[in-house]
């Protein structure tokens, strides 16, 4: 938690805020698109908007690149509101998910054409753009047409295209969307590598949670036009504070309940289909008894035993309904006698893997697991 | 293709079938073409090969005058129609507004109305405004057609664009006019050149709604070929139609090939 109280901007007074979204909603013809966002970006942070398709998060992009103007609330950028300045006026840039390339433009006409509205002198205009070639690796590509290069070629036009303007914000809507995934694998060292080089603010709007963990600074997670939860990527796959938010990051295993009894340092928990759990509370925690709440248990965390173990909180017997073979792991599928199932991931630990139906134990230790409110 | 040989002694149903249905539509082509050559003045007789028709085609001041006025509604029409059709495909693939629907069919309704109705209708209209007949309601009612043609072949452009390329000229700065015209206009040109070259020659084809829309005087090319084989064809009128089929033939190759070009860019060349 310590992380983003030093990342809250309006806890320290040295880190700028380059944009910043006050209780912003969006409707499109009685649909709400967002439902009352705040959001503030810090000056060369790497932020990403992360959420299923639908969650308003490409709406919350196009409302801060002004290609929608928000129905209510305020949009700040670089500390002034933008209500009403028109796209081609704001200090920002946007990679397109569909590259939208200018096809009838060479690569070298492209990336030149944002300096060109500007009116910059020919030499600069020149070196500016070789300087983004290089950046992206395209320098041999610069007399082509975008017909003529792979996704992946066009998607390196398309970033240098928004970074040769020198933007104070680089919004980018599912950058590697169409590509391949070895593809994307790459492109998003590179994202990464660019990020750290040029130091720019950058907003990524992404529904691969993989993507967003791994190249973000601070996410937010949005669900149905709201924003779930705003933390680092550490933070919101150990601590999510919502079951939505659980269950979108990685893979976790969700039980109903509600709470039977809570002291300061364990809240004992019964779920719905009867399993006794003992959960250590959250910081933030603040429900009372007969609360109902979500229990998380990420699968990495349950450990597996053939043998019953005594004095072990959180354990429970099963039968072994399904076993895959993942290499360095192995995804176990646990039926309790109570009749949940569970999905347990192990390391491969190289012994021989338990049979089918084979009676198990699982269990995880109080600190393992996450009681959210519902 | 599983019995080679049987359908290499007997021509298929399809080939001769194929073949027939072009021999049905070329072969009065052909033959008038022959004619036009002719030496003799009577179609019934071969008399030798001769230019004398195409001379006498293009020392026929009346021919001459009515080309000219062809040309001129022509021009006029594809013209007006290019700006307006242009702007139309645009304005109703960008705009919603109330009536969007209704707006576009009605738009291009013209394409299915019958020539006869547009040109009783169109003159109704001007008689009722008394407007006087003249070379200027030719051109007013060929725009009606014209304007359809050319938004229907830019609208379909459009359908096939990148909805975001506006988007993108105006994130890098363009105001609305330079995204415009920077932007859309080039990806859209093959497009309106492809669409006014078609209107140009259905414009340039038009007897009905050019009769009976022409004041006294004026008189289209198609008009003066019908007042002259009512008395019988004559061999200046073959020579007259094979110019014709060369000029819209070559009109027709080179919209073919503009459009052919500008797909050849956006595939891999």
């Amino acid at each position: 938690m310590s992380q983003t109280v030093i990342q809250d901007p309006s806890a320290a007074i040295d880190i700028k805020v380059d944009v910043e979204l006050r209780n912003v909603f969006k409707v499109f013809n009685g649909d709400t698109a967002v439902r009352g966002i705040d959001i503030s970006i810090c000056q060369g942070e790497f932020f990403s908007i992360l959420g299923p398709s639908g969650c308003g998060k490409t709406t919350t992009l196009r409302l801060i690149a002004g290609f929608e103007e928000p129905t209510g609330g305020e949009i700040l950028i670089r500390g002034k509101s933008v209500a009403h300045v028109p796209p081609y006026l704001r200090p920002v840039n946007t990679v397109f998910q569909s590259y939208a390339l200018f096809n009838h433009m060479t690569v070298l006409d492209n990336i030149a054409f944002g300096l060109r509205i500007k009116r910059l002198g020919k030499a600069e205009i020149q070196q500016r753009v070789s300087e983004a070639l290089r950046l992206v690796k395209m320098e041999s590509f610069a007399r082509r047409f975008p017909s003529q290069l792979s996704g992946g070629q066009q998607q390196r036009v398309a970033l240098a295209r928004a970074l040769v303007n020198r933007p104070a914000v680089v919004l980018l809507d599912e950058p590697l969307g169409a590509l391949d995934l070895k593809l994307r694998k790459e492109m998003q060292v590179e994202l990464s590598n660019l990020h750290q080089t040029l130091g720019v603010t950058f907003i990524m709007v992404t529904h691969d949670q993989e993507e967003a963990l791994s190249l973000s600074d601070r996410i937010a997670v949005m669900h149905e036009g709201r924003i779930e939860q705003i933390g680092t990527p550490s933070d919101i796959y150990e601590n999510p504070q919502t079951p939505f938010v659980a269950d979108f990051i990685g893979d976790t295993n969700l039980f109903q309940g509600y709470v039977e009894a809570s002291d300061p340092a364990a809240l004992q928990i019964t779920t719905d289909k009867g399993l006794k759990m003992v959960v250590q509370p959250q910081e933030t925690w603040n429900g009372a008894t007969s609360q109902p709440v979500v229990v998380s248990v990420r699968p990495e965390k349950i450990q597996v035993s053939l043998n019953e173990l005594d004095n072990q909180p959180n354990c429970y017997s099963g039968r072994l309904k399904h076993v895959m073979y993942l290499g360095t792991h192995v995804h176990y599928l646990v039926e309790l006698s109570s009749g949940d199932c569970l999905t347990v991931l192990q390391p491969n630990r190289a012994e021989s893997l338990p049979a089918l139906h084979t009676p198990i134990h699982v269990y995880w230790s109080a600190t393992d697991c996450l009681a959210l409110t519902a | 293709m599983n019995k080679p040989q049987l359908s290499q002694k007997r021509p298929s149903w399809q080939l001769m079938l194929t073949l027939l249905m072009f021999g049905f539509m070329y072969l009065p082509i052909l033959v008038l073409a022959f004619y036009s050559f002719n030496e003799s003045r009577y179609s019934a007789g071969w008399g030798g090969f001769s230019l004398r028709w195409y001379k006498s085609l293009f020392n026929d001041s009346r021919i001459l005058a009515a080309l000219q006025d062809s040309l001129t509604v022509a021009i006029g029409a594809v013209a007006v129609s290019a700006v307006l059709g242009t702007l139309m495909a645009v304005g109703l693939a960008r705009y919603e507004f109330f009536g969007k629907g209704l707006y576009r069919g009605v738009s291009y309704l013209p394409l299915i109305i019958p020539d006869i109705a547009i040109a009783v209708a169109t003159l109704v209209f001007l008689a009722s405004f008394a407007i006087p007949l003249s070379l200027w309601t030719v051109i007013a009612a060929h725009i009606v057609f014209c304007l359809a043609y050319i938004a229907l072949v830019v609208s379909t452009r459009l359908a096939g664009l990148n909805p975001h390329l506006e988007e993108a000229a105006l994130d890098l700065g363009a105001n609305p006019r330079q995204a415009f015209v920077q932007v859309l206009m080039p990806e859209l040109m093959p497009a309106v050149i492809s669409g006014c070259l078609l209107a140009f020659v259905l414009s340039m084809d038009d007897f009905l709604i050019s009769s009976f829309t022409a004041g006294g005087g004026t008189n289209t090319l198609p008009m003066e070929i019908f007042s002259r084989v009512r008395t019988g064809v004559k061999p200046d009128i073959n020579a007259l139609s094979v110019v014709l089929i060369l000029a819209s033939g070559t009109i027709a190759f080179i919209a073919e090939y503009i459009r052919f070009r500008s797909s050849q860019r956006r595939l891999n060349q």
